[in-house]
């Protein structure tokens, strides 16, 4: 797609910005509401020379693409909140080999088979501790098209910058709405490629010897330097390890990478928090309907504002503790049982203080149902 | 190359038990890639989870150890973005066909040109000798003390089924043979299937009072029989063995897939 101004859907903006990224290979397994982005990349990825794999589900898929991506391909797969479940094992692969992917969950009702074509947001959980044993997570989301543009980049550079699986939280309403999108031109946004070994053809290269900065440097799987790539705690040679100091010293770098540099990874928008009495904190669809309520009260003279937060793990918590530091209330508005309202009770000075404004009933929050919950703090009842 | 030079030998001693089949597939397996004089930078290994994935571990190729049951879908990934790479993916029996069997059957569908090596002990030996869905039905495991009720798979004919292009089966008895059918197997343009009869004395030939290693052999010398032979047609309970599949006619799906790009290409063009 060329750059300019498109009308288009969520599912579609998130395949423009892969694109843009530098996506080479995607394989996924069909399934409501992400079959759009299959859909979209069966026709783009082989105009562009990439590859399009529908595999036999997604445990195959999340599999596939992290073979693919060890030869230096830039990858993806999307998937809803079922396929999600499968792709757990996978995930955690990717984490322990520290292999650049992108997970989209355009997440829906659950749990189970659930709600195949409601919104929801009830994965936010899942993503930080799907995976078994202790590690660390990237999950990022975003509230209307262009922020799924840049965000889905972002996606891509954050993959390739720290070698991790990042998770794309998208939801029903986002995936499926339609609105404008500019395509920006190329390189108006920056992006991140693959941190290749300088090492040349003999020389003794350690894929898993970070450098200083933390960061690994890649040699494409087939190419010159020969290596091993296990899901066991290796060595920097990538060779099966219980050796308790290389143990404890890999786990550590694996949570290290991404919690010494949450500010770098993390993104967030606000709107009228200067002065805000009752801060609302909202994320993806949710974001949307908040916004139409901190807006309408704003005319009214009321003090509301609103924090947006794109990147969901790892957890923003001194910015939201930053952020709501002179709030009388904090409303968190959001389509599950209080996944990120529990996150922030743990960020903020007074917990007491922290409302939840939720639906989980398959229906989009509306504004409205803010508002009540708003009334109700405000002792005005319903 | 001397097969040997293939080795990474700074890992010996191997983690196999003693008498265990899998070093004989190792050593045949590498016969027949010096056989077919391909450099270790052009062959990648995939393997998942079980004894016979620490086979990954020994070998100077690109070696990727993965989940149990998913190296073929992890190999699919790798073979799709660089098909020039000769990918072979040895398996247990528990991990092709129990874990893996979905992969394992949508891979021969696909008739994606990758050597799956299905080193056969009827049992899961890493965990502790339990059955698994090569066990036969009757046999003994140390889950199935009073005789397993389950059926065995035939590899060869569910392979077959599936729509593998090149399918086998040897023993480590028949080491020879089955360096011989590894070699074609590597050469095959498409999915192929090498089925190898491999002994673990310890849990398989105890737990079911089939001696020791040697011994096991020999029973695959004594109740085994080249494919179609009348030996088959007069003892119906040998085993055959030999190439049961060899077709170089169906489309390889690398190759298909570069036919696709080419095609939407031209109409984007």
């Amino acid at each position: 797609m060329s750059a300019g101004l498109k009308f288009v859907q969520g599912n579609e903006a998130c395949v423009e910005a892969a694109l843009y990224a530098g996506l080479q290979f995607y394989a996924g397994y069909p399934i409501t509401p992400s079959s759009e982005i299959a859909e979209h990349l069966a026709v783009r990825l082989p105009r562009v020379g990439g590859t399009f794999l529908q595999l036999e589900d997604e445990i195959a898929s999340i599999c596939a693409i992290i073979g693919a991506s060890l030869t230096g391909c830039k990858v993806m797969t999307a998937t809803s909140g079922p396929g999600f479940s499968l792709m757990q094992e996978g995930l955690g692969y990717a984490i322990m080999a520290e292999i650049p992917c992108v997970i989209v969950n355009v997440m829906r009702g659950g749990p189970s088979t659930g709600l195949p074509t409601c919104p929801s947001q009830g994965d936010i959980c899942q993503a930080r501790w799907g995976a078994h044993g202790d590690h660390a997570i990237i999950a990022l989301t975003a509230s209307t098209l262009q922020d799924v543009f840049e965000i889905t980049v972002h996606a891509f550079n954050t993959a390739e910058t720290y070698r991790t699986p990042v998770i794309l939280l998208l939801d029903e309403v986002v995936g499926h709405m339609r609105e404008k999108l500019v395509v920006p031109e190329a390189g108006a946004i920056a992006t991140v490629d693959r941190l290749k070994t300088s090492l040349k053809l003999g020389m003794d290269y350690h894929p898993y010897l970070p450098r200083e900065d933390g960061r690994l440097p890649m040699s494409d799987f087939g190419g010159q330097h020969r290596y091993n790539v296990t899901g066991l705690f290796h060595d920097m040679w990538g060779f099966p390890t219980q050796e308790p100091s290389m143990v404890h010293g890999l786990l550590r770098h694996l949570v290290d990478k991404i919690a010494n540099n949450a500010d770098s990874i993390c993104r967030y928008k606000e709107y009228y928090l200067e002065d805000a009495h009752i801060v609302l904190i909202s994320y993806g669809g949710s974001a949307r309907s908040a916004l139409h309520v901190v807006e309408n009260r704003r005319v009214r003279g009321e003090r509301l504002g609103l924090l947006e937060l794109q990147t969901i793990w790892p957890f923003p918590y001194s910015v939201v503790e930053s952020k709501c530091a002179n709030a009388r209330y904090i409303v968190v508005v959001e389509m599950n049982m209080g996944q990120v309202t529990r996150a922030v009770k743990r960020a903020v000075a007074h917990p007491d203080r922290v409302v939840l404004a939720n639906r989980i009933d398959g229906v989009f929050i509306t504004p409205t149902d803010i508002r009540n919950i708003l009334r109700l703090i405000q002792g005005k009842g319903v | 190359m001397p097969f040997k030079d293939y080795l990474r030998k700074r890992f010996f001693p191997h983690i196999w038990c003693p008498g265990c089949g899998h070093g004989i597939v190792l050593g045949c397996l590498l016969r027949a890639i010096e056989q077919l004089a391909i450099g270790k930078n052009d062959v990648v290994m995939v393997s998942g989870i079980g004894c016979s994935s620490r086979i990954c571990g020994y070998v100077d190729f690109h070696t990727l150890h993965t989940l149990h049951g998913r190296a073929l879908a992890f190999a699919t990934g790798v073979k799709m973005s660089v098909p020039r790479l000769n990918v072979i993916v040895p398996m247990g029996d528990g991990d092709a066909l129990a874990i893996g069997g979905n992969h394992f059957i949508h891979a021969a569908r696909r008739n994606i040109a990758m050597t799956a090596i299905v080193m056969n002990n009827r049992t899961y030996g890493m965990t502790g000798g339990q059955y698994s869905p090569l066990s036969c039905h009757g046999d003994f495991a140390t889950n199935a003390p009073y005789g397993n009720i389950d059926h065995d798979f035939d590899v060869v004919e569910l392979a077959r089924a599936a729509g593998a292009t090149f399918v086998a089966r040897s023993t480590t008895f028949h080491a020879r043979q089955t360096t011989e059918i590894i070699r074609k197997a590597i050469a095959h343009p498409g999915f192929a299937v090498v089925e190898v009869l491999s002994q673990c004395p310890t849990y398989y030939g105890r737990k079911n009072k089939q001696g020791g290693a040697a011994e096991m052999m020999e029973w695959y010398r004594d109740n085994t029989t080249p494919v179609g032979s009348k030996a088959k047609q007069q003892n119906p309970t040998l085993i055959e063995r030999g190439i049961f599949v060899q077709d170089a006619g169906k489309p390889e799906y690398c190759c298909e897939y570069k036919k696709l790009v080419e095609r939407a290409r031209r109409g984007a063009s």
